[in-house]
């Protein structure tokens, strides 16, 4: 799976891109964001406020029980700020 | 009808407004909102507009699209810039045409309050002395909660 990362998030994991394969223990967006805050100390720091992270599934909005499978490009960031 | 723009340059409404009234006599109004970059402190250098650009685009068509129905609009106009701009630039231009200014008003402040809770883009100030991320204001949830 493609993993995309923007803002303070893409700053605190150092990376806005990478791709990897999808853990057997994996099935929602939720469990994406556990397994990734296993990852180290970034992405600790980027995942510490569940109350600020949003995430999509191939560019649509998503919510933490929405499916995720081994071929999505998920993403990940902070409340949005356009405008 | 709907046109949708996520780009680094500079908009011109004028120019905007001109291709929105081409060869149609049906428009009796056209509002434009513009948003452009604020410095309230007199310490702002510039303002970094980051995006998704796979994601923005569709989800300003989405908005728009849902704006022409729920108003029946006759044109509708969405350009949103990214990259970094200095104060007092053009960031946001909507502009809609109906019939009438009630449904035009209406639709151009619905297409402002999804775009600023629903499209992917994130700002960051640089002043002279730091570089921060802006925070998310649960007062635009509010105005686009009472749309539903």
């Amino acid at each position: 799976m493609k993993i995309l990362y923007f803002a303070w998030m893409r700053e605190r994991i150092g990376t806005g891109e990478e791709t990897l394969t999808k853990p057997e223990t994996v099935h929602t967006i939720q469990d994406l964001i556990t397994y990734l805050s296993t990852r180290g100390e970034g992405y600790a720091a980027a995942f510490e406020v569940h109350m600020l992270i949003r995430a999509a599934i191939n560019e649509e909005h998503a919510t933490l029980d929405s499916p995720v499978t081994d071929q999505d490009e998920i993403a990940f960031f902070p409340p949005v700020t356009g405008g | 009808m709907l046109t949708v723009r996520v780009e680094i340059d500079d908009f011109n409404q004028g120019q905007e407004i001109a291709a929105l009234q081409k060869k149609r006599t049906d428009i009796g109004a056209i509002v434009t909102f513009t948003g452009t970059v604020r410095d309230m402190t007199g310490t702002l250098t510039s303002l970094t507009l980051e995006h998704y650009p796979g994601m923005t685009k569709r989800e300003l068509e989405r908005i728009g699209q849902d704006a022409i129905t729920r108003w029946n609009l006759l044109g509708c106009t969405i350009i949103h810039r990214y990259g970094t701009l200095k104060p007092g630039e053009n960031i946001v231009l909507v502009i809609t045409t109906a019939p009438h200014r009630g449904d035009a008003f209406k639709a151009a402040e619905y297409i402002m309050d999804y775009l600023k809770t629903s499209a992917p883009f994130w700002k960051k100030e640089t002043t002279k002395t730091d570089s921060t991320w802006v925070d998310a204001k649960d007062t635009d949830d509010q105005a686009k909660d009472r749309w539903s």
